[in-house]
């Protein structure tokens, strides 16, 4: 194909994959005509320029619960009947949030955006299965997505204050005395450190600097209880002294082990997995250590060799949520396979009960549901993603999408030449020839076909 | 399809019949067939067995996530350290089901106190591994790995179905991810979401499948493995398909009668397409399969929501009696079958809990606890291992006394029946508990 002998071609629509969630043909005729430079720094400007495609996405009303119900009832039973009310308007509020992020990836004019925002929330991971108040996973979604191209620390400072954090990893109820090493663990382990760079004193130790820190019964924001809070001498990473959560956040976020971690989080999940030790690392290490800028670290793994190597092009397998979103894009429908042609974003969800959304639902069964990761440690990556099951399962929503979306495009043309009309549709740069040779085997069922394609290991692959 | 096959054995080659008939195969109920199963018919129910045919031992694992709490599962309810140590967790000693030993069960774990009286249910205690660590993903890696020293990326049973073949039915995650347990480095165990499978788009898609996972060229690094999982999908589709049609036909080994399936209460639950979201529903979904004469030697299912650092006594509660459901509603379910005394169980999480609870009313990260294993071989109502002392602590945490290795080099030894070397780097002394 002409597109995959054309390195500048693929190297761009590469990089729109892998910064986003794949472009169309014309985005990728566009970014081409610009360069690719000029196309990082098209990306990089949309972490911080207005995004109405994704603000127009309708977001569902999330008043709490415990404002729309009130306060829960003394009578038991009133009150059992009570708790299933809110059980439910907090799983409708959860499905609401679902398709609004969904359709706001699928929608957005900043993908690098929302694909950080993803890649922060693997990270950061927190569920709606524990903290129970989609309001609250909002809030958290919308601070990954303003503050997630700032500096690492402001970054991590803010989650440590963030509410739905909070509750998450018990730091609301840590207190002194008998401090509860959630936070402390998980921020060492998975957010800043990696585990092997601290040790058990030290965790045991950061737990008492967050003791106190808790959430506002009012107003529901971070408040300091100084009653509950340890104010005695404790000791992290070598550093003595009266140290609180702010400290050790800012201790931990500028440790070299941290920088190491970082950087090895975003080039995993941007160009293929590596350890802190890989040699790739230490480099972009040294020039994030700098000030922890999330903006200019991505600029330095785009614009590094590495970015476009052949490893690279090889390394990551798509997760269920780039793989779908990246079909609604490609054929241009929404989370539950409407066409988006209008301008009118999707309402429907303002009037009435949200449905799960079909998009929703598959990734439920592929076991990537946004807003809800499995544990603290986010989603692992590649081979988690390919078994039997998932296998199944992706085959079975590819052989679906035939008779739900409009294929006219495909149909009308020859049977000979349709393989290449997905690939190009797909943002890919062509088929190999064993994936050729069952393509044009079903090349005259169109349905048969899109299904194929979207399994094949050139799409599988990201 | 092919003609039916007398022997559920599985071989390679249902991958090329079975990519072939595929579409013709379309949709397999496992679970409307075990009724009718042949060896069921020609068995004599003699009650359980005490002994597991050799070549045929079944290892089901039941993975914890989060931490169990071990020290209120297995309660030291007469020890001052745990009850001062627990003020809000700590049961008394009229709420527990007592096993002796200055231990008892947790007071919702009724059912395997049942097994633990009927002699198949055993406890080893204290198990854990030097140096532990108190991490949830490293925690569990070392486990599922057996590997504490060094990071490796086989699953221990992963070792042992690379060493033993390439057959994808070998063993079997239910879920809709495969646990590093059972992840090899040529083979890997296969993820399934029920004892049923429906290949989609019909007549289609089926005969160009096959073609499309073989392997090519153009199917290198992780090419090679989105094709491979395809083209074991396809197997096991196969074999599924080849089991319905062997009990259907009244085929089964030894079977004279050509009795018609019986659609039961269990066979409308297996049947169905979702997953099983609880344990019991994945325990399910095992028992079917192995009702249905599966070649499968190693099973996993999962449950999470250990990790209860606050508010953790009705939380472990709800849990400690769905375990305890599922896994005595799974031996029950099996009791009348031949295959049940080939089957072993056993429980596992990645670390247990610390002695004292903090003030959020849960308990952090802790190191080693009790594990279960059930199953009519067992010698059960015993204890083995030492349990941990509740004083000579290292930094709040109990010392192990049986190294998790010794486990899997007994389920390896004596229910799967292979030297435990294939799977674990130097030996590891073995439990008599089968």
């Amino acid at each position: 194909m002409a597109e995959a002998t054309d390195p500048t071609r693929a190297n761009i629509a590469h990089l729109l994959r892998r910064a986003g969630f794949g472009a169309s043909p014309d985005e990728i005729d566009q970014a081409v005509r610009a360069g690719y430079r000029a196309s990082v720094e098209n990306l990089l400007a949309g972490l911080t320029a207005p995004d109405p495609d994704g603000d127009a996405v309708h977001l569902p009303d999330l008043t709490a619960a415990r404002v729309t119900l009130g306060p829960p009832p003394a009578d038991p039973t009133a009150r059992q009947a009570y708790q299933r009310k809110r059980r439910a308007l907090e799983n409708q509020q959860f499905v609401g949030l679902q398709r609004w992020w969904l359709d706001r990836m699928i929608a957005t004019s900043t993908p690098l955006r929302e694909k950080l925002t993803l890649i922060w929330h693997g990270h950061f991971a927190t569920a709606f299965q524990k903290v129970r108040t989609a309001g609250l996973m909002y809030r958290q979604n919308q601070l990954l997505r303003t503050l997630g191209g700032a500096s690492f620390e402001s970054l991590t400072q803010a989650l440590a204050k963030d509410a739905a954090m909070m509750l998450w990893l018990d730091t609301e109820t840590n207190v002194a005395g008998h401090p509860n090493e959630n936070f402390a663990r998980e921020l060492m382990e998975l957010f800043t450190l990696g585990i092997g760079n601290y040790s058990e004193t030290d965790v045991q130790e950061a737990a008492r600097a967050f003791t106190g820190w808790t959430l506002s019964p009012t107003t529901g924001e971070f408040v300091l209880n100084a009653r509950r809070h340890d104010s005695g001498s404790k000791t992290v990473l070598g550093l003595t002294g009266n140290l609180d959560g702010t400290d050790v956040v800012r201790l931990i976020t500028h440790h070299p082990a941290s920088s190491r971690f970082v950087v090895a989080k975003l080039w995993s999940h941007l160009a293929y997995p590596v350890p802190t030790t890989d040699p790739i690392v230490g480099p972009l290490a040294a020039g994030y250590a700098q000030d922890l800028d999330v903006t200019s670290l991505l600029r330095a793994i785009f614009l590094h060799p590495g970015f476009t190597s052949p490893t690279a092009r090889q390394g990551l397998v798509k997760q269920p949520i780039e793989w779908v979103v990246g079909l609604a894009r490609a054929f241009g429908v929404d989370a539950d396979l409407k066409p988006t042609g209008g301008a009118a974003p999707a309402t429907a969800a303002a009037t009435g009960a949200p449905a799960r959304s079909v998009l929703s639902n598959v990734l439920t069964q592929l076991a990537q549901e946004p807003f809800n990761p499995p544990s603290v440690g986010g989603w692992p990556q590649n081979t988690y993603w390919l078994n039997t099951a998932t296998s199944l399962i992706r085959l079975q929503f590819a052989a679906s999408l035939g008779p739900r979306l409009d294929l006219s495009w495909l149909t009308a043309v020859p049977a000979n030449q349709r393989p290449a009309a997905l690939s190009h549709r797909l943002s890919i740069d062509g088929w190999g020839q064993t994936t050729l040779a069952a393509l044009n085997h079903v090349s005259s069922q169109p349905a048969a076909l899109v299904a194929l394609a979207v399994c094949a290991p050139e799409y599988i692959l990201n | 399809m092919s003609s039916p096959d007398p022997s559920p054995t599985v071989s390679r080659r249902w991958f090329i019949a079975g990519a072939a008939g595929a579409g013709v195969a379309g949709a397999t109920a496992l679970a409307l067939s075990h009724d009718a199963w042949g060896r069921l018919l020609t068995s004599t129910p003699s009650g359980p067995s005490r002994t597991l045919t050799a070549g045929k031992g079944i290892l089901v694992m039941v993975t914890l996530y989060g931490g169990n709490d071990g020290l209120n599962t297995v309660i030291p309810y007469q020890d001052s350290p745990y009850l001062q140590g627990r003020p809000t967790l700590g049961y008394k000693p009229e709420q527990v089901l007592p096993v002796g030993d200055g231990l008892a069960f947790h007071p919702n774990l009724k059912g395997m106190k049942a097994l633990w009286d009927a002699k198949q249910l055993a406890v080893v205690r204290g198990v854990g591994y030097p140096n532990p660590v108190l991490s949830h993903f490293r925690g569990m890696d070392i486990w599922q790995t057996a590997s504490p020293d060094t990071p490796v990326a086989t699953g221990v049973l992963g070792r042992w179905l690379d060493a033993t073949g390439s057959d994808p039915m070998r063993a079997i995650s239910v879920g809709n991810t495969l646990p590093r347990l059972l992840a090899g480095e040529r083979s890997a165990g296969t993820a399934v979401s029920g004892g049923s499978i429906t290949l989609p788009g019909g007549n289609a898609l089926a005969p160009v499948l096959a073609s499309f996972d073989a392997p090519g060229p153009d199917r290198t690094g992780l090419a090679a493995f989105v094709a491979h999982s395809g083209a074991d999908l396809l197997q096991v589709q196969h074999t599924l398909a080849d089991l319905l049609q062997s009990s259907t036909s009244g085929a089964g080994p030894g079977t004279t009668s050509t009795q018609p399936p019986a659609p039961g209460k269990a066979g409308k639950a297996a049947a169905g397409k979702a997953a099983p979201t609880d344990l019991a529903g994945g325990l399910g979904v095992v028992a079917e399969l192995i009702k249905a004469g599966s070649p499968t030697r190693v099973y996993q299912v999962s449950m999470g929501g250990y990790d209860n650092h606050a508010q953790e006594k009705d939380t472990h509660a709800r849990l400690m009696s769905e375990l305890d459901t599922a896994v005595s509603g799974f031996m029950t379910s099996l009791d009348d079958h031949p295959a049940a005394a080939d089957v072993v169980l056993m429980t596992y999480s990645e670390f247990g809990r610390r002695v004292a609870e903090n003030l959020s009313g849960g308990t952090d990260h802790g190191t080693a606890a009790p594990l279960f294993v059930v199953g009519h071989a067992v010698k059960g109502g015993q204890f083995y291992g030492a349990e941990p002392s509740l004083v000579d602590l290292d930094n709040g945490n109990l010392k192990f006394t049986t190294d998790f290795r010794s486990v899997f080099a007994t389920m390896l030894a004596d229910v799967i029946g292979v030297d435990p070397k294939v799977a674990l780097n130097k030996p590891f002394p073995t439990l008599s508990l089968i």
